[in-house]
């Protein structure tokens, strides 16, 4: 990457700046003329000097007024011709600018994917991510200007200098006379800030790196009370960049109020001098004005030269400092990731491994002098202690780390000298924490199917075009012109031919992994889109249908209380049962629901709100007289969910105020509004209050069809009644096969039902729909919503998928339960029968059922060969089994 | 079922004869109330048991694994606890209890009932009588056993 900005610029916009540039150049014809005219016009013209009338010019014969007019003409159109140009230049500029920004953060990511690993154990995300995105901001509009500017500006000061040399040459002298100080004493004081630049942006990035790393650890500084040092040092860090930039702003200021200063000397040497000459009569008014306008003129020019020339060193001191920070050694060569071979071929023969040394950045050497022999088609284990090196080792196989010594080659290939399209589809290497992504289930586990977008896809007319348009401009930035948007995934990899088996064979690998049971069961609890899968709905309704078919059993109906329109649910809230239905998109706000007007006025119409009144009365009364007198924190809060330690005072007082009422009606809106909304989240069969007695079970059901019969304008379509025979969309995939509830205090009830569901699905086919529901759960950053076993599982899963010639583990069933870990040990060896396996173990005893076991002991192998030639009496391997 | 039908029948159960009904009110809303149909199992021998049961309705079998098979050592019915042995000594369920019908079971967690158990003596009292029984008409079975087998 090019060391110097200009350099940068040069090479990668040459044609756009030496358009620019001669656009700018082209500009001052206009503008030298706009300063010839007013002469014309105040001489000629208007005081009729050295010109007789009528005058021809252009083959036309002119009085003077119409000389006037055409003269005034003329100069109106050079101001528009030169604004013209000001346009131009400045949209040219700014395109350029961002082409050349887009590729300048384009290079530094790719970087970024081409450094090598260890450079991660010392430059963090938070340090990375301000330089390439906030650092490089300003370098863009320099960019654009680069050239142009200088060339304009500076073509325009040498315009309106030329033009004062020829009016007075003395005069012009005077002009400028005061320009040579300030060209010496300014580059001094722009030295200094430059030197305080740097130390800004050195601060700045290590306050980038502090606050990413306590945003990782903000666990540990809640655990330890940390939270106060932590402020004093950012405090600290503030303070020391503040002072930089007092002083940067100091001596930038000093910079601008001398120029400032030097010019306004300009008029008075005018004044004086040009005054004298006009007094004797060596110059003439016109002039001397024409002079002071240019003079002005000269002030807007060269400021914005001095203004040019403080972004220069701004901007060259910025690219510097980035670029010095993506050039560290052992970057990856850029073709071994962009080249894509006519054909991958799956890798055979053997795994040798020759006079193998990985130094890490300490020089301490980790691996040593190894060399290993495995073949392709068998499986090996490697065992040893905490620092045997045996997790460097797996990484040096894998190509993901560089040797410093020696070679790996596999299936007669170099790592070092393979590119990514092989090493990263043929050979796999999941580690004991591997990461997964913020996606869906489904996007990580095909994340190892994605390479190269696919190669027949045909856009529609309209997309084609927009796709022209990108691909154009993502390539005058030598970015990727690829789309993103594609579908990348490399059937065949999987051994499957479309969507559908790629599907049926995730399954598969999922089940091996014993994560199947996990994503079915967030199927269940997921959501589904029934406009665009409704296969998947219709067969959700027939499961639904069945559900309700196999209830009819009287040992089992009890299990669960169906929906029904014309009946009240006792295990649904009252606002539920009011309602019949699930508010979309918060049409209504279900804690206030008392208050939503249209309630309201339901809840009069069918008397329902003297009885609710009365209900929460009750309601808040139970909970006062439960509920006083324990501590917060107390279990009873949290299974009462809608009444808090805090509010209990304040029922008490509303409690005290409503006694004597008959009527509550009249207690004041807020009282009212707060008893009111407690029974709407009451779950009679759970709660066992009691308030649902025949009379408000009544007015509810009456209020139900009253809330549809009703419904207004501003709530049709956005309440989704219960249906019997339509999917409820928002409701889980689950919810909607029971169109019920669980009935509370059944014993075992969830789980019996969860049989009975699962049974049902297995018969009608719907297990794999269901799954796949699963596949578009979300996990979250770094797959936060999954407990770290299923991550573990589901970077396993990934792995199997794409059918590796050779894969890697690294202690990557370390940190599941030793049930799992069991089953994934003989599940994984068997679907890797006849392919390369190498097991880093962190238990060694196992490794007597591989084919060949390699001991490491501080980095060296002291024993290798099969298992039983391995496990000596008094051997290290011994050593490491005893250990265990 | 109500709270408050809840409380009454719990002020019939002779161990919460003595207690306030206030106080018999949040154990009401405390426990849980469960129903299990017939051949269910509230508890199962060996099983780790984190909850007592008082029966409200409904007989239950208490059945224990022998070499020669499952052997149904007592019978429950209304008014009766159950399980109490594993959360007061802290060992695995010593017996598996099956609802012969329909039953209706209130779940006292572990905590509720040392809650319970420290502010209200009586029932302490109470239930060590209970226990007390149990062991003699136990002792006399056996004696019984015994003498029938040597006899």
């Amino acid at each position: 990457m090019e060391t110097s900005l200009f350099r940068y610029i040069l090479k990668h916009s040459l044609k756009q700046q030496v358009l620019l540039t001669a656009l700018a150049l082209a500009s001052f014809i206009p503008l030298y003329m706009s300063y010839e005219v007013p002469k014309t016009i105040i001489n000629q013209a208007i005081q009729g000097k050295k010109i007789a009338y009528p005058h021809s010019i252009l083959g036309l014969s002119l009085e003077q007024v119409e000389y006037l007019v055409l003269m005034c003409l003329v100069f109106l159109s050079l101001v528009i011709v030169n604004q013209g140009f000001k346009y131009v230049i400045h949209v040219l500029a700014g395109l350029t600018a961002e082409r050349m920004l887009r590729r300048l953060r384009y290079e530094l990511f790719a970087r970024v994917l081409r450094f090598p690993l260890p450079v991660f154990r010392r430059m963090s995300a938070g340090e990375v991510i301000p330089m390439i995105t906030s650092e490089v901001e300003p370098l863009g509009g320099f960019i654009g200007e680069s050239f142009s500017l200088p060339a304009q500006q500076g073509g325009t000061l040498l315009t309106i200098l030329g033009f004062l040399l020829i009016q007075n040459p003395a005069m012009a002298a005077a002009a400028v006379s005061l320009y040579p100080l300030q060209l010496w004493l300014i580059p001094k004081l722009q030295n200094k800030v430059n030197q305080l630049g740097k130390e800004r942006v050195r601060a700045v990035r290590r306050v980038s790196d502090r606050i990413g790393e306590n945003i990782a650890g903000v666990q540990e500084i809640h655990a330890h009370d940390a939270a106060n040092r932590e402020l004093a040092d950012f405090s600290d860090r503030m303070g020391n960049i503040f002072f930089i930039r007092l002083r940067i702003y100091i001596l930038k200021f000093l910079v601008k109020f001398l120029n400032n200063f030097i010019q306004q000397l300009g008029p008075f040497v005018f004044f004086l001098f040009g005054g004298y000459l006009v007094i004797t009569g060596s110059l003439d008014i016109g002039t001397l004005l024409a002079a002071l306008t240019a003079h002005k003129d000269l002030a807007a020019p060269w400021k914005e030269l001095l203004t040019y020339y403080q972004l220069k060193e701004d901007a060259r001191i910025k690219y510097e400092q980035v670029i010095s920070q993506f050039d560290p050694p052992g970057l990856k060569d850029e073709r071994l990731q962009t080249v894509e071979p006519d054909k991958v071929e799956p890798l055979v023969g053997e795994i040798t491994v020759a006079g193998l040394t990985y130094q890490d950045d300490q020089n301490v050497t980790l691996v040593d002098n190894i060399a290993l022999t495995a073949r392709l088609d068998r499986h090996l284990a490697i065992v040893g202690a905490g620092q045997s090196g045996k997790d460097e080792l797996c990484l040096l196989l894998a190509g993901l780390l560089a040797p410093t010594k020696g070679t790996v080659a596999i299936g007669g290939h170099n790592l070092a000298e393979t590119s990514e399209a092989i090493t990263g589809r043929r050979i796999t290497h999941v580690g004991a924490s591997a990461f997964i992504f913020n996606g869906t289930i489904g996007s990580n586990l095909f994340y190892g199917l994605r390479h190269r977008p696919p190669k027949d896809h045909v856009y529609s007319e309209a997309r084609e075009k927009e796709r022209g348009r990108m691909i154009k401009e993502a390539l005058a930035s030598a970015n990727s012109p690829d789309d993103h948007a594609l579908d990348w995934t490399d059937y065949a990899a999987a051994g499957a031919k479309d969507a559908a088996s790629l599907a049926t064979e995730a399954l598969r690998v999922l089940h091996l992994v014993d994560l199947e049971k996990d994503v079915y069961l967030l199927g269940l609890r997921g959501r589904i889109d029934a406009a665009a899968r409704p296969e998947i709905a219709a067969a959700v309704l027939k499961a639904r249908a069945a559900l309700k078919e196999r209830l009819t059993d009287p040992a089992i109906a009890h299990l669960v209380e169906i929906y029904d329109r014309e009946r009240f649910n006792s295990n649904a809230t009252i606002a539920e049962n009011l309602i019949f239905g699930t508010p979309i998109e918060g049409a209504i706000d279900m804690d206030h629901i008392g208050e939503h007007p249209y309630i309201a006025k339901i809840m009069v119409k069918v008397g329902l709100d003297v009885l609710m009144l009365a209900a929460g009365r009750e309601t808040a009364q139970t909970m006062v007289e439960l509920f006083t007198g324990l501590p917060p924190e107390h279990e009873f809060f949290q299974q009462f969910a809608f009444i808090s330690a805090d509010d209990l005072p304040e029922y008490k007082a509303i409690l005290g105020r409503a006694e004597k009422m008959t009527d509550l009606r009249q207690l004041a809106e807020a009282d009212r509004a707060l008893l009111i909304s407690l029974p709407f989240k009451v779950i009679p069969a759970r709660h066992r209050l009691g308030i649902d007695t025949p009379e408000l079970v009544a007015k509810v059901l009456e209020g139900r069809r009253v809330f549809a019969a009703d419904l207004p304008a501003d709530l049709k379509g956005k309440i989704d009644f219960f249906d019997h025979d339509a999917y409820n969309p928002a409701h889980t995939v689950l919810d909607n096969i029971l169109f019920g509830k669980i009935a509370h205090g059944i014993a075992q009830a969830s789980e019996r039902v969860g049989a009975l569901v699962g049974e049902l699905v297995e018969q009608l086919g719907l297990h794999q729909a269901v799954v796949e529901v699963g596949l578009s759960y979300e996990v979250g950053i770094a797959g936060g919503r999954l407990t770290a076993s299923q991550r573990q599982r589901l970077a396993i899963a990934r792995a199997l998928l794409k059918r590796p010639d050779l894969l890697i583990l690294s202690e990557a069933t370390a940190m599941l339960d030793a049930r799992t870990q069991t089953h994934l040990f003989n599940a994984v060896r068997e679907e890797c029968k006849g392919r390369g396996l190498i097991w880093a173990l962190h238990r060694a005893s196992l490794a007597r059922e591989f084919d060949q076991v390699a001991v490491l002991h501080e980095g060296k192998i002291v024993a290798q060969g099969k298992p039983e030639d391995v496990d000596s009496e008094g051997g290290r391997f011994r050593e490491l089994v005893a250990a265990e | 079922m109500s709270l408050n039908e809840e409380v009454e029948l719990l002020r019939k159960i002779t161990l919460f004869g003595k207690i306030e009904p206030a106080k018999l009110k949040l154990l009401a809303f405390a426990s849980e109330r469960i129903v299990y149909d017939g051949g269910q199992a509230l508890c199962v021998q060996g099983e780790t048991g984190d909850a007592a049961y008082i029966i409200m309705e409904g007989a239950a079998d208490v059945i224990v694994e022998t070499p020669k098979g499952p052997l149904t050592v007592a019978s429950l019915g209304k008014n009766d606890i159950v399980g109490e042995i594993a959360i007061l000594c802290d060992v695995p369920r010593t017996a598996t209890v099956q609802a012969k019908e329909r039953l209706i079971a209130l779940k006292i967690s572990k905590d509720l009932f040392y809650r319970m158990v420290n502010e209200f003596p009586q029932m302490a009292v109470e239930i060590m009588r209970e226990l007390a029984m149990r062991l003699d008409r136990a002792n006399r079975r056996l004696r019984e056993a015994v003498a029938k087998a040597s006899g």
